[in-house]
């Protein structure tokens, strides 16, 4: 059953669409993300299921309970911000505090839950200082701890990890997943970091000027992009034009793929094949693939575990990412073949809608 | 890292020190001169006037009065402008300044034509509390407004209301506290005003310590030195005290 749900949601501010009709239901205990550029909608969203906004159509139920109207302070939903968001003349113990302080728990009980809390997220060492002595990390551990204080229906997370470190941020956000998962609450997360969605969500809800463009757990979003703008969005990702031949084929620039998949599509339509970096194999190790082009390496960058080959081909530039330890970096001007697996390569058609 | 004064920047320290502490020095001075030599006389004969005590306290009296109606009035409205509509800051700042352009007797003349049918108000001394209130607004407003703006208003008071806490609330729980140095400044300015403000109150013919002041100052010259004495001794125990009170045990991180 659905713990919360989104039915046409729409926001407009005068002219502008914020919200496009937006739908979206989260299992209980389920985390789904929302991942898009920024000025897409995914704050506004957030506003909306929080209770800091209302739509200009559409309805909210939260636990089969319809709260459209209802006011933030009693939609029993925990909310996490990008930064600055604890009480500065609180300590890290009174803000955890706060919300059963209004909730009228007796001080003795809160003060326990309230340790107990900044333990569960690591800081109860720390519950005597104040924000300003906390760092960006600890400062989110803080406003996590304060927001599951109420046990509230629904976690709300707003890019909690923008504003840190790229280290705080990656151990953070796999806390925030175990946290998530071991206290089995339904959480929606906003970001716009898709590695950052792909490694913490159930599912992830792709979203692209006000609408939802794709819905889907990890996997799918990163290997099966429905459209494009998912495509180049989740990752780096090789964008072939070509034209669906027959019996098989697509034609990209002077040359013929034979694509198993094409057979799917009308011979003539235009279609951009779609291929990962990582999928794609250079020199020696392309003997089996389907499909093999002769390139000419443009560029060779090494990135630590791979290195991000760039080549020129009769199907115009593509990218690889090959392991760096197997030697044999390919230098610029030489000529090698490049191939990859016909399976792992998508075609998504430009004239009309897929699947 | 050692940060070197500049010889550059020393003199014009030295010269606004100069420019500063000489009159003061001098007006000291001056008060303690007798007839033969130096002493206290006149600072006798100022605290041995009843004058002196009932104009103080009048004055004081009003300051807090005025301080507090015009905290009032303003803390409510800079928060609700910060959180809800920020698009009318430049509307309401520019209301605040208006003040500055108004000249004071238009101000007392306006006053007393507002409340002309309210007559036991025009002849009490509150009846310059209203128009005090006009004149601390700017320096309260651009107190207020820099105190709020240094935080993150509407984050805060939306996770407070997440949490389940209401408007009252969220205003006296989470946002004063973190204004209590604007709030401390906003009132010792409107203080300093009222200790100082003399064309309204002689205008409407009551007798506050500037209209003291100023009547001393016609009158004995030892005595109107030892009053301004008096006067910055006060202005200044009252910016220590500000001092203290905002920094308390619950600092708040550098700003
Ligand atoms: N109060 C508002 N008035 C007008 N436009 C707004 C308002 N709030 C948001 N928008 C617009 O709505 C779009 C979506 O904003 P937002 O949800 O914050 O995006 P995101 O969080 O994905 O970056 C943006 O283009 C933004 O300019
Ligand atoms: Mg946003």
């Amino acid at each position: 059953m659905a713990d919360i749900q989104l039915t046409s949601v729409t926001r407009t501010y005068g002219a502008f669409v914020a919200l496009d009709e937006i739908s979206l239901s989260l299992a209980a205990g389920e985390l789904v993300s929302l991942l898009g550029p920024s000025g897409c909608g995914k704050t506004t969203a957030l506003r909306i299921l929080a209770g800091f906004d209302t739509p200009t159509a559409g309805t909210i139920t939260i636990a089969g309970k319809d709260v459209t109207r209802l006011a933030p302070s009693r939609r029993g939903v925990g909310m996490v911000f990008q930064a600055y968001s604890l009480f500065p003349t609180m300590t890290a113990q009174r803000n955890v505090e706060f919300g059963l302080r209004v909730r009228g728990v007796k001080t003795p009980r809160r003060r326990k839950q309230a340790q107990e809390l900044l333990e569960l997220v690591g800081l109860g060492h720390a519950a005597s200082r104040y924000p300003h002595q906390l760092s960006g990390g600890m400062q989110q551990r803080v406003a996590l701890a304060r927001a599951l204080a109420i046990q509230p229906r629904v976690l709300l997370l707003d890019e909690p990890l923008s504003a840190l470190d790229a280290k705080v941020r990656v151990q953070l956000r796999d806390e925030i997943r175990r946290l998530q998962t071991s206290l089995g609450i339904t959480t929606l997360y906003v970001t716009h970091d898709q590695e950052e969605a792909l490694s913490v969500s159930d599912r992830v809800a792709v979203m692209r000027d006000g609408r939802i463009e794709q819905i889907g757990p990890p996997a799918e979003i990163y290997g099966e992009p429905a459209t494009p703008f998912v495509a180049e969005f989740i990752g780096t990702i090789n964008r072939i034009e070509s034209l669906i031949g027959n019996d098989g084929t697509v034609v990209a620039g002077d040359t013929t793929l034979a694509l198993p998949a094409a057979r799917n599509h009308t011979p003539g339509d235009r279609v951009i094949v779609l291929v990962r970096p990582e999928t794609v194999s250079v020199g020696a190790s392309v003997n089996g693939h389907g499909v093999r082009l002769d390139a000419t390496v443009i560029t060779s960058t090494f990135l630590g575990a791979t290195t991000r080959v760039r080549l020129a081909t009769p199907a115009g530039d593509i990218t690889a990412d090959i392991p760096s330890a197997g030697g044999g970096t390919p230098l610029p001007g030489a000529t090698i073949p490049v191939g990859f697996d016909p399976a792992s390569a998508r075609i998504l058609s430009l004239d009309r809608p897929t699947d | 890292m050692t940060r070197r004064v500049s010889p550059s920047s020393l003199t014009v320290l030295i010269a606004g020190g100069v420019f500063f502490f000489l009159p003061l020095a001098a007006t000291l001075e001056f008060s303690l001169r007798a007839e033969h030599g130096h002493n206290f006389a006149a600072y006798g004969d100022l605290f041995s006037d009843p004058q002196f005590w009932s104009t103080l306290k009048l004055s004081l009296r009003l300051a807090g009065e005025t301080a507090i109606a015009v905290l009032a009035l303003l803390v409510p409205t800079a928060y609700w402008v910060h959180l809800r509509a920020p698009k009318l800051r430049p509307l309401v700042t520019f209301l605040c300044v208006l003040p500055f352009v108004v000249p004071p007797i238009v101000l007392v003349v306006g006053l007393l034509s507002v409340f002309r049918n309210v007559s036991w108000f025009l002849s009490t001394p509150q009846f310059l509390v209203p128009a005090y209130v006009i004149l601390a607004l700017p320096y309260v407003w651009f107190a207020l407004d820099a105190g709020l703006r240094a935080i993150d208003v509407r984050t805060l008071a939306e996770a407070a209301e997440s949490l389940g806490a209401g408007p009252f609330r969220t205003l006296f729980q989470v946002i004063l506290p973190g204004l209590r140095s604007a709030i401390l400044a906003a009132g010792l300015l409107t203080v300093a005003i009222v200790l100082g403000e003399f064309t309204m109150a002689s205008l409407s013919l009551f007798n506050t310590f500037p209209v003291y002041v100023s009547y001393v100052g016609q009158t004995k010259a030892t005595g109107a030195s030892a009053l301004t004495i008096v006067s910055i001794g006060l202005l200044w125990a009252a910016m220590l005290a500000l001092t203290f009170a905002s920094r308390g045990p619950r600092r708040k991180g550098a700003a």
